[in-house]
């Protein structure tokens, strides 16, 4: 029992992140209709600005802890409004497939010039909160990093649900997802609405960047790949351009990464993880809470 | 005039990464002395995840042919030392060989640490009939490659024998979990090598996990392992992930020792583990307070110009070059059939780490040494010979 409570703890923890990128492409997704490879190197980027932060104004308090996420949450929302600004606002007019290879371009981009200025070693990442284990009765251990992902997660979720169902700028995303040309014939600022998007999900792949890299306390210029791909998959399962189905996408990814690894069959992770996934889309092709669109021609 | 603003921001970036793809060319080959140099290629993981292990290697291969260069060369002629990043990443190191061979025209190539970027390099060496000697690989199957693929380094089998060993009589462990990274040939290699002597050794095998280097989260597979309870955890990976495995352990409140083979060897490991290692053993080729006087001459000239105190790896780096040297010397020749065949036929080479002999099988027979962790240093605890690590288990039936 003790064993089954840690294993799913540990995929909480892990599946909260993989949910929080899985928004920014959900999002980006929903909006431009293609999808921001770039986005799990917004992710490195993220991890990369706490640490450089950290080392600017050390912290080991919770607000000190609170104000380098958001810094670096800053950092990447407006890298993030950069990369659509020089990147994919040329070609929105042209075909998706040309914003697509250019977004894989921005990828390799940040991810080199990663490597090229943070050098390709992995760097031990500090702890930016005071950590403390709680032990329970049976041996379950829960960390205050486990818990601040759990914790913050639910929290910027909520925030996001608020800012797309009730303010202005998040009507206004919603109306360019249903139709961009009559969203602009009422009066919508297509750019400011984009950019606002791409601010958004960058922001979250930044928090999520810094809460992995809290847990496992490594980061290096290559970081993003594996979780990036994971939380795109995640994305697709709960229905891309479906915000509640990223998330659920991603907790569900984590936890069933989780209770592979921990089982006999942990070579086979990805494989299992995946094939799980692959039959989840045979039965649900718009993913768990996405409605299928049939294209108008 | 938005076409042209186009074409120019793609010109940017196009010279943009024309700079990066062609920024480090290697360096044109030596001064014009009297004498031709003899070439030597090295490819190492100069960069990337296992940097550490590249690095020092390069650091005693380098401090080994200034050495040779500063007593005269060998056969007259210096030797000019090319050195090849593979950046730690698959793939790569197919392709800096094949330069080397084809482009640099070295006569012998020396590398790698990591056994899976060894037996890439190795059937490119074997086809072009150059020598090669990897300093630190140990997994059996790099020399098995061919006959001109050597080591100056222990097996995996004796590696694992040893450790087997250790744990059964100084740990006094019997139930031992062992968590692998199946992705490295060496890393399953070892664990392979080491349940077998430990199971021969009436030990006990609780649990056995595995992760893919690279992976950052090895909760799963910890929790797994603390549910069966062993009294010791072995953990033949790389030092980047071991790291963070001891560290994840600790937070999972699992405090048994945790003991591992030579990937462990950087200083990275610290680093990255922080206190999470402290007290726990690791075993490897040499260290720096060994008793011998080649030994220790190569310590002090290393600290004297690293700062430091060499490692394991950078000791078989160094002796790697001073055997290829010493083989050069003994052909009368710097390449070809001669060089491979004199290098073949080493016996009781005397370098930083010991006495080197190349089997009919191109390995070389060797010592480990037990290494634990304390005060955040790495500290030398026991030497197991291979006569030793073999007398542990119980003898075999006929």
């Amino acid at each position: 029992m003790t064993e089954f409570l840690q294993q799913l703890l540990n995929g909480l923890s892990l599946g909260a992140v993989y949910a929080l990128i899985a928004l920014g492409y959900t999002m980006v997704y929903g909006v431009l209709r293609f999808i921001n490879f770039a986005h799990s190197d917004v992710f490195m980027v993220g991890a990369f600005a706490g640490y450089y932060l950290n080392r600017w104004m050390p912290s080991d308090s919770m607000a000190g802890g609170l104000a380098i996420l958001a810094g670096s949450m800053a950092f990447c929302a407006l890298l993030g409004v950069v990369i659509e600004r020089l990147a994919y606002r040329p070609l929105r007019r042209r075909s998706r497939l040309n914003v697509l290879i250019t977004a894989i371009g921005v990828s390799l981009l940040l991810e080199y010039t990663g490597q090229f200025l943070f050098g390709a070693a992995p760097k031990p990442f500090p702890q930016l909160f005071p950590v403390r284990t709680f032990q329970f009765a049976g041996g379950l251990i829960v960390s205050t990093n486990q818990l601040a992902v759990l914790v913050l997660t639910p929290l910027l979720l909520a925030a996001l649900h608020f800012i797309v169902l009730k303010t202005r700028f998040g009507t206004a995303m919603r109306a360019i997802s249903f139709h961009p040309v009559a969203a602009t014939l009422v009066g919508i600022n297509l750019d400011r609405v984009i950019s606002f998007t791409f601010a958004l999900g960058s922001a979250l792949a930044a928090a999520g960047g810094i809460l992995y890299s809290l847990n496992y306390q490594s980061i290096d210029p290559l970081m993003g790949v594996l979780p990036g791909l994971k939380a795109f998959v995640a994305a697709v399962v709960g229905g891309i351009g479906n915000i509640p189905g990223a998330a659920l996408g991603g907790l569900l990814l984590g936890i069933i990464e989780t209770f592979v690894n921990g089982s006999r069959w942990s070579t086979a992770t990805d494989a299992i993880a995946f094939a799980l996934l692959i039959l989840i889309l045979l039965f649900r092709p718009a993913g768990l809470l996405g409605k299928l669109e049939v294209e108008k021609v | 005039m938005r076409a042209h603003a186009h074409i120019g921001r793609w010109l940017g970036l196009g010279g943009l990464s024309a700079v990066l793809l062609f920024g480090c060319r290697p360096s044109p080959s030596g001064p014009d002395g009297a004498a031709e140099p003899i070439r030597v290629g090295e490819f190492a993981s100069m960069t990337g995840k296992e940097a550490a292990f590249g690095q020092s290697s390069h650091k005693g291969t380098l401090l080994a042919i200034e050495e040779i260069n500063a007593a005269g060369g060998v056969l007259g002629r210096p030797l000019h030392l090319i050195t090849e990043d593979n950046q730690s990443k698959p793939g790569e190191s197919a392709t800096v060989v094949r330069k080397l061979i084809s482009r640099e025209r070295v006569v012998a190539v020396l590398g790698e640490v990591a056994s899976g970027r060894s037996l890439e390099a190795a059937p490119i060496c074997q086809q072009s009939r150059i020598p090669m000697i990897s300093p630190s690989s140990t997994n059996p199957k790099v020399t098995e490659m061919g006959d001109c693929i050597f080591r100056v380094c222990f097996l995996d089998s004796f590696q694992g024998a040893a450790l087997a060993r250790f744990a059964r009589q100084t740990l006094q462990s019997t139930r031992v979990a062992i968590l692998s990274d199946a992705a490295a040939p060496y890393s399953v290699g070892l664990a392979a090598f080491f349940r077998e002597r430990f199971l021969a050794g009436a030990g006990q095998v609780v649990a056995e996990q595995k992760y893919s280097s690279g992976d950052k989260d090895f909760k799963a597979q910890l929790t797994a392992i603390r549910a069966a309870q062993p009294e010791a955890i072995f953990v033949p990976g790389y030092y980047t992930e071991v790291g963070l495995i001891a560290l994840q352990a600790r937070q999972l409140g699992i405090s048994v020792p945790l003991f591992g083979g030579d990937g462990w060897e950087a200083p990275e490991l610290i680093q990255i583990a922080g206190t999470a290692l402290e007290g726990n053993y690791y075993s490897t080729h040499f260290a720096p307070e060994v008793e011998s006087t080649v030994a220790q001459n190569f310590v002090q000239k290393f600290t004297a110009k690293y700062g430091a105190a060499p490692d394991a790896i950078a000791a078989l780096g160094y002796d790697s070059a001073l055997l290829l040297a010493d083989a050069i010397r003994r052909a009368g020749a710097a390449e070809g059939a001669p060089l491979r065949d004199a290098i073949a036929s080493t016996r009781d080479f005397s370098g930083a780490s010991g006495l080197t002999t190349i089997d009919p099988q191109r390995n070389a027979r060797k010592s480990a040494v037990m290494i634990t962790i304390r005060d955040g240093r790495f500290c030398y605890v026991q030497t197991i010979t291979p006569e030793e690590a073999l007398r542990n288990e119980p003898s075999p039936g006929p």
